[in-house]
């Protein structure tokens, strides 16, 4: 019983600002089964370690921030790691933060099978920051380690039940930027109907300390950070999309 | 009273007697609208500032960042002749001296600073002067070293207490200034000989005498005042009778007070609501235009960014960028409802866009959740472009204050004409509790400072056995703490009185002992650490523990983590009791603040190694800032432990320093105002008192130590006021560099 009700834990940030609209309270939860070259958060992927808390301890943290949230048009956004992992924990916590009324992001890959707890957690979720790793399947294997027709299937039905979702791209050179790649990603993201925002993130390399803290190495060291060049290349590829904002984040 | 000068105002009980709240209220015109009503600067200011631009190039290449010194003039209210940058262009008049940015000596505090502070710019004091002080005319500092017990001298010169305002002008007392604009200087004579006239009761005792006293020594103060400005060619002893003059009455009244104090704050107080009122009346009648009211405003702050005093390298280490602290309150609400915001709140803020970022005056804005949205976007946007904004808790302090109080120097709210404090600096907590662990030992040289207390001799410390010694020794503290200030409040008035500012305040006045605590975060977190985790002694061969080993984590202040915030509200408590345990002098009401303003890093400097983990030497948080790099959990939760700390025993003010990335803020300009204005309600909404904003990023001031010829107004805020940062020490620039500054990768 007991494990319904725990998470594991990475990190906390009371002011988040770049995950979802408003002032976040972000959890930042332990493990993630994806195994992403660029990776910022080196340190999220093992499943074992991490603090433990319960749910009422996390809700009770999070109301405490409610004079900053409610009036900045906030929320509270569960990151990671990959939340979904812990899907049958962050059930009970939704549930209760309903209760406060208290806007609700996931941030993750959506690689994932649609299970019914996953269609809950869906359901108790107001908005999905969707993480498209590549839109071609074989490169996403080779990029992250996993093909892509899981968080395919996953946007696609996000689509269909009429869930608001902000797609992020990381624009990653030689591996996400061609515009073949991009053209193919608009494709998709055209047969999306409740898509808000696309968030083009440019690649950067202010993760790569993590790595080498672990004593890794890390798989990018070729790989040159995205530029603002890049960024503008592919916000002009992606343009014309019928979606209102087309956004960077740092 | 009655005058022509009032024409075209509402009348009420503030022409029966002095009471410039009620002129206000009758009076003023809130302004609920946004900024879109604001002009550019004239093309008179532009060239003005550009004179005054060049002024400031050339003291920063002079010795010390000092232009000039009149070593002969013992400065008074009417010591030196007029003095003007451009007299053709200036629309108000009036400096320290005869030239701008050349620095007056004030002896009466002490003379031993005025001939340091001389040495080191290069000058000698006139012999003269020398003469006079040295033998014939004893100052405060004389005054002060004459009444020392050892046990003063010991806790001062180990740095339990330090800073004290004994051998400088303790300032932080605000006149009423806006007095002098509505009333004339006249009506102020009168209503003080009137006071006199009640004093003389059968019973003359000392107190009776003393006032009697003082307030001869007001009128003679006001007399002066009005030889001042007549040497400016104004005759100030009725009411101004247009905006231009009540900006300049109401300035001659400041500036009487700058050339006979050198105060170690002195702020302005809350004016620019009062003077909004002026200008609205000249506005409607079309005498002037909205241009013309910004250049009033612009040549106002232009003179208070000229204000300079005379201070000693070693004061600049305490107070580091040559800060005045001339504080102005803007805004806040009315306990009518009625916001006090008016287009003169947005004029003062817009200044700096016309004139460009500056330290001086401190720009304070009163915060309440309910202040009008278009205030509220506006002083935020100019936060995040200019880091020279400080915010304080008007809904906290109106509570306590009423609604015409303004701040003096970073955070102490006082009722405007109607309170006033003996300021007195800080007791460092966190040596304290390294006294109680050493039986009052110094951690440092080993001497015995205080009489000796039983030292702790165990392996590990006990947080029972911790907590019974440092409540001991913060006894003790408190006890030689209130003993200085009575010592240096009674000989400050004694010798070096501030007349022209207590003319500007009513007969009885509330008068608060303010005392502080630096140091908070280290002793919270070092107690953190004994009850949490273990923590090992290290002890040197005389049995001195000068280290210490932490076996396992601890919680942290600063992280929203009730077990040591909770420790951290306590030692507040706790400390200002003790200190309620002693008479103060005059009465004054005992207050507490935690606040260090930049002396965080030489109280570190003077502290041992301790318990929490802290090396020797290394800089405390602060204000009441945790220690650096301890918050973990983001900035709300350094908030939410800041708002923890309870006002009503920290009366003086909390002081907490916030520096933020524009990224980490928000994605553009309009998310990063919104979560900045949410940011502000919530932590007030908790109750949080003070809260500097910084917006910048670490590369910025890194360029700036390297390159400080490109950035010659780059302003940010440390703890209660700004400072030019190109002016810091370079010890003080790492120590801002190296703070929390709330990023994310």
């Amino acid at each position: 019983m007991g494990e319904n009700n725990v998470l594991r834990v990475h990190s906390f940030e009371s002011f988040g600002t770049v995950d979802g609209p408003g002032i976040r309270y972000v959890i930042f939860l332990q493990g993630c089964h994806l195994r992403c070259k660029y990776c910022q958060n080196r340190d999220t992927w093992e499943e074992k370690i991490g603090q433990l808390y319960e749910v009422d301890d996390i809700v009770k943290r999070i109301l405490k921030y409610q004079n900053y949230i409610k009036p900045s048009g906030g929320g509270v956004t569960v990151s990671g790691g990959e939340p979904l992992l812990q899907t049958r924990s962050l059930i009970p916590l939704f549930e209760e933060l309903k209760k406060y009324n208290i806007h609700i992001a996931v941030d993750t890959s959506g690689m994932f099978s649609l299970t019914d707890n996953v269609k809950k957690l869906i359901d108790l979720t107001d908005l999905f920051l969707l993480d498209i790793k590549h839109i071609v399947p074989a490169k996403c294997k080779e990029l992250v380690g996993f093909s892509n027709e899981l968080e395919i299937e996953f946007a696609k039905y996000l689509s269909e039940i009429g869930k608001p979702m902000w797609i992020r791209q990381v624009l990653v050179p030689g591996y996400t930027d061609s515009e073949e790649d991009l053209l193919k990603l608009k494709e998709f993201l055209s047969t999306l109907k409740t898509v808000e925002k696309v968030e083009i993130l440019p690649y950067h390399d202010l993760g790569k300390f993590k790595w080498e803290n672990m004593g890794l190495k890390y798989p990018l060291d070729d790989v040159r950070p995205a530029t603002t060049e890049d960024f503008e290349r592919a916000k002009k590829i992606l343009r014309n999309l019928n979606i209102k904002q087309i956004l960077t984040k740092t | 009273m009655k005058f022509d000068a009032w024409n075209g105002f509402q009348n009420g009980d503030w022409q029966k007697e002095i009471d410039v709240r009620s002129f206000i209220q009758t009076n003023y015109t809130p302004y609920e609208g946004d900024a879109s009503f604001l002009v550019g600067p004239t093309e008179r200011t532009k060239k003005l500032w550009d004179e005054v631009l060049e002024l400031y190039k050339k003291e920063k290449a002079s010795e010390g960042g000092v232009l000039d010194i009149d070593t002969k003039t013992i400065s008074t209210i009417t010591a030196h002749d007029a003095g003007y940058i451009d007299k053709d262009l200036e629309q108000i008049v009036g400096l320290q001296t005869d030239k701008p940015l050349k620095r007056a000596i004030m002896p009466f505090g002490g003379i031993r600073i005025v001939e340091k502070s001389c040495e080191a710019y290069g000058r000698k004091v006139d012999p003269e002067t020398d003469k006079i002080f040295h033998g014939i005319r004893k100052t405060h500092n004389d005054g002060v070293f004459d009444a020392y017990t050892p046990d003063i001298r010991a806790a001062r010169s180990s740095h339990l207490i330090t800073g004290l305002p004994d051998g400088y002008g303790r300032g932080r007392i605000i006149g009423d200034y806006r007095r002098v604009a509505l009333y004339g200087v006249d009506a102020l004579i009168e209503d003080r000989k009137h006071i006199i006239d009640l004093l003389n009761h059968d019973e003359f005792t000392e107190e009776l005498v003393r006032e009697r006293e003082e307030f001869a020594e007001q009128v003679k103060a006001l007399e002066a005042l009005k030889v001042m400005a007549a040497k400016y060619g104004y005759d100030i002893s009725k009411p101004a009778t247009n905006a231009k003059e009540a900006v300049q009455w109401l300035y001659f009244g400041y500036l009487a007070a700058i050339k006979d104090q050198n105060g170690a704050a002195m702020s302005i107080g809350r004016t620019s609501t009062f003077l909004d009122i002026y200008f609205e009346r000249d506005l409607k009648n079309g005498t002037l235009t909205e241009e013309d009211v910004q250049e009033i405003m612009d040549h106002f702050v232009m003179k208070l960014r000229l204000v300079r005093f005379l201070r000693t390298p070693e004061y600049n280490e305490l107070f580091s960028g040559d800060p005045v602290w001339v504080t102005e309150s803007i805004g806040g609400m009315g306990i009518d409802g009625r916001t006090l915001v008016t287009k003169n709140s947005f004029r003062i803020l817009h200044t700096l866009e016309t004139l460009g970022p500056a330290p001086e005056p401190n720009l304070t804005v009163l915060w309440s959740t309910r202040l009008p949205r278009g205030f509220k976007e506006y002083t935020t946007k100019l936060s995040i472009e200019t880091s020279s904004i400080q915010y304080e808790n008007d809904d906290l302090m109106r509570k306590f204050w009423g609604d015409d109080y303004g701040i003096a120097c970073c955070v102490s709210a006082m009722q405007i004409g109607k309170q006033m404090q003996f300021f007195g600096a800080r007791a460092n907590l966190a040596k304290t509790l390294l006294y109680a662990i050493n039986g009052g030992r110094d951690e440092k040289t080993g001497k015995q400072v205080t009489p000796k207390f039983a030292p702790i001799t165990s392996e590990y410390l006990d947080y029972n056995e911790v907590m019974e010694k440092f409540d001991n020794m913060m006894e003790y503290v408190a006890k030689i703490y209130i003993k200085a200030l009575n010592a240096i409040h009674y000989m400050h008035d004694k010798y070096s009185y501030e007349a022209i500012e207590m003319a500007l305040h009513d007969r009885n006045i509330l008068r608060t002992m303010a005392c502080g605590i630096a140091g908070l975060s280290v002793v919270a977190d070092s107690l953190s650490a004994i009850k949490y985790s273990k923590v090992k002694v290290i002890r040197d061969e005389t049995g001195l523990a000068v280290d210490y080993e932490i076996e396992g984590d601890y919680p942290k202040f600063g992280n929203d983590d009730d077990r040591v915030d909770q420790i951290a509200v306590d030692i507040i408590k706790t400390f200002l009791g003790k200190l309620q345990k002693h008479c103060t002098y005059k009465h004054s009401k005992h207050t507490l603040s935690v606040l260090t303003i930049t002396s965080n890093v030489v109280y570190g400097k003077a502290t041992g190694n301790t318990p929490d983990g802290r090396r020797a030497g290394a800089p405390f948080g602060p204000g009441a800032n945790p220690l650096h790099g301890r918050d973990t959990n983001g900035a709300l939760a350094v908030m939410n432990s800041i708002a923890k700390l309870p006002y009503k025993y920290s009366e003086d003010g909390i002081s907490y320093t916030f520096s933020i990335t524009p990224k980490a803020l928000g994605k553009d300009e309009s998310s990063r105002v919104n979560n900045l204005v949410s940011m502000l309600d919530g932590f007030f909404a908790q109750e949080g008192h003070h809260i500097n904003v910084n917006v910048f990023d670490r590369a910025l001031l890194l360029d700036a130590m390297e390159h400080p010829e490109n950035y010659p107004q780059l302003t940010i805020r440390v703890s209660g006021y700004a400072v030019n940062f190109v002016k810091l020490t370079r010890e003080q620039q790492l120590d801002v560099i190296n703070r929390t500054i709330h990023e994310r990768i």
